[in-house]
């Protein structure tokens, strides 16, 4: 068995989320320092605050103001800090019910070790510096031992009691970015591996399924018809005949091809199934159903650049017409 | 309509650590092969087909596509998929056989987590707005609903590490998982949660095999018939659930018909050892009640699979003939946020 490929496979995928107006209340008030709930039917506080009532699923609109203190309802400690997580430091996570709320809400807590936090203890939220409308404007929170009711700087003083807020605010925040970034090893398994392989000696290998004997280019292990493993590798090629294909007018970005070109399926001599490659050494205007080509290499290349015309009268239809 | 439908067959891989010579059909089709031998079924005998995974564990897009491969889909077969544990799929299945649409089903399920970091792809499922950007991942928010229990006195370090050590210790009998046998408790992950309270991260697959009646007693000698199923959801903010209870487990088990009689056995899909101690609660089940004879989900946790398994487990069970009425349920989620629960019982002995 030839040895196992890997290769780092990076996924990344920023969505752009619109809020709805009680999201958007919520954390443009986060970019003021200001700590909105949602009022319930039955007079619940919820913080963070939902557009839709968690028990009924009635619409909540009644915006309240509640304190930037609070208290752990639970919290666990994370001694080794993950990409992305709001402290690099060890830190807490919490359930934090803040002052006037009925419901927790979820941060970071930043304390000197696990034996100084406790449910029950009073915290209160630490402030980023740059703000900009997103759950993140609260930095962590942090341990409180001042007066119960008011740690937030500022002009407003908060009582313990929600008070009515009308959730306007100057330029709200109406949508976020969600940056997300996974990273992951890819191996390809058994059978792409031992294509990549071969590719790289510039053969190419596919597989044979044992009951249909159908040649799969390129193999992905399994004859998708009959639902058996393939198993008999079979090379392939390296000429073959253009079954069909496309002409391509627009620039692909990062593609450094000159448009028009022609992008066909090939069917390499003993294939089963027509592979895609691009079709190069002949105006692209004059690539036809039947053209034989074989691949062009270039230099370290792991599969080949394009295919050119081999020179060879054209294939009869009827010999590629199982392919198309 | 009402219909009887079973379980007929059940198979499932070794659970490891990595598969990495080995792409997801490779890894899956031999399953899918051992379920239908043990039927006598070809592909083109089942009705219906549906599986269940997820993109984001091996970051490969429409990978279940390619999965399809290893079930033989030509001429096209009756096909459908969730983006979610094959227990779900099982259900979709289940409600596909009652409907009198077909008579068979090929459930399976399978999941990679080895080739990217499984706490963090799943924070990718959480809140976009207030969780998702904090990257809380999954031991973390275990841990915050373990602290919840220690602080209600219902669960301490040391009945956790007993959760822990039984399943392991059961798991001893279960060729297919992947911690077999007692090991330490180790350090903390996210304390309170020591590595011995976590699922072990590994890649693996399940399958199952449903059918209607008579069907079913041609295909099976004792049948594990599904007497009910249902599957309900807690409320997604982590801060409006009492975490110390799985209402929705509870109610699952109730629309399922889970306390109309004792069953003797449970399959719980618990990630972490106190989930166990919340599903025993909100299950009501009593000590006398088997838990997890598999090892359960602290013995092998194949993401996508794991539920399945447990629906899987607890089928094979009845089938030989070692309990007459079984529970299983399957979790989705952050601190158990969604559940589904089946119960199977087999024919009077």
């Amino acid at each position: 068995m030839p040895e196992v490929l890997k290769a780092p496979l990076v996924v990344e995928f920023p969505f752009t989320r619109s809020l709805g107006p009680v999201q958007s209340a919520f954390l443009t008030g986060l970019r003021e320092r200001v700590v909105l709930g949602v009022r319930t039917g039955d007079g619940r506080v919820l913080v963070p605050p939902m557009e839709y009532d968690p028990v009924t699923a009635e619409d909540l609109r009644d915006l309240v103001e509640v304190a930037p203190t609070g208290t752990v309802t639970t919290w666990a400690w994370n001694p080794a800090p993950r990409r992305g997580q709001p402290l690099a430091t060890p830190f807490a996570w919490a359930l934090v019910r803040l002052d006037g709320a009925d419901t927790a809400l979820l941060h970071a807590l930043d304390a000197p070790g696990p034996d100084a936090v406790r449910t029950g203890m009073r915290v209160r939220v630490r402030w980023a510096a740059e703000r900009t409308g997103a759950i993140t404007d609260i930095a962590c929170f942090e341990p409180y031992a001042g007066p119960d009711l008011d740690g937030r700087e500022g002009p407003a003083a908060v009582t313990s009691e929600p008070r009515p807020h009308d959730g306007q605010f100057a330029d709200p925040v109406t949508g976020i970015v969600a940056e997300a970034r996974l990273d992951y090893v890819y191996s390809p398994g058994r059978a792409q591996s031992a294509h990549i392989h071969a590719l790289a000696d510039r053969r190419t290998v596919g597989e044979r399924c044992p009951e249909c004997h159908k040649v799969y280019v390129p193999p992905r292990g399994a004859c998708p018809t009959c639902g058996v493993a393939t198993t008999e590798q079979v090379e392939v090629g390296p000429r073959g005949t253009v079954t069909t294909y496309c002409i391509v007018n627009i620039k692909a970005k990062n593609l450094d091809i000159e448009v028009p070109y022609v992008y066909a399926h090939i069917a390499l001599d003993g294939a089963g199934l027509a592979l895609h490659g691009r079709i190069g050494g002949i105006p692209y205007d004059q690539v036809r159903m039947g053209l034989r080509v074989e691949p062009v290499w270039t230099d370290d290349a792991r599969f080949p650049d394009h295919y050119r015309p081999t020179g060879e009268p054209d294939a009869d239809y009827d010999t590629f017409k199982e392919l198309l | 309509m009402t219909r009887d439908i079973a379980v007929v067959a059940f198979a499932q891989t070794d659970h490891r650590r990595t598969s990495d010579e080995l792409s997801e059909v490779e890894m899956l089709m031999p399953v899918l092969h051992e379920v239908l031998e043990r039927t006598g079924l070809r592909t083109a005998d089942i009705g219906f087909t549906c599986s269940g995974s997820c993109d984001y564990l091996a970051g490969r897009a429409f990978s279940f596509t390619l999965a399809l491969d290893g079930v033989g889909a030509w001429p096209p077969i009756s096909e459908s998929h969730v983006e979610m544990d094959g227990a779900w799929a099982l259900y979709e299945a289940w409600t596909k056989l009652l409907t009198g649409d077909a008579d068979t089903a090929l459930v399976y399920s399978y999941g990679k987590s080895s080739p990217g970091r499984v706490r963090d792809v799943l924070t990718r499922q959480l809140d976009p707005y207030y969780l998702a950007p904090l990257w809380p991942d999954s031991v973390s928010l275990a841990a915050l609903q373990a602290q919840a229990l220690i602080d209600a006195g219902e669960a301490d370090e040391p009945a956790l590490a007993a959760v822990a050590a039984r399943s392991r210790a059961d798991a001893d009998a279960n060729p297919h998982a992947q911690l077999r046998g007692a090991r330490p408790q180790g350090d903390y992950v996210v304390r309170p949660l020591r590595t011995g309270d976590c699922p072990p991260v590994g890649d693996g697959a399940a399958a199952v095999i449903l059918a209607a009646g008579d069907r079913a007693r041609a295909l099976c000698e004792r049948p594990a018939w599904i007497r009910g199923i249902d599957h309900r959801i807690e409320p997604h903010g982590l801060g409006v659930r009492d975490l110390t209870d799985a209402p929705s487990a509870r109610l699952a088990a109730e629309h399922a018909g889970a306390y109309e009689r004792p069953v003797d056995t449970a399959e719980l899909h618990a990630p972490f050892s106190s989930q166990e101690i919340v599903l025993r609660k909100a299950l009501r089940l009593g000590d006398d009640v088997r838990v997890n004879p598999s090892g359960g989900a602290l013995a092998a946790h194949p993401l996508m699979a794991a539920g399945l398994l447990r629906i899987g487990e607890a089928a094979a069970r009845i089938h030989r003939g070692e309990s007459d009425r079984a529970l299983a349920h399957a979790t989705s989620g952050p601190c158990l946020q969604q559940n589904l629960v089946a119960v199977l019982e087999g024919d009077p002995r």
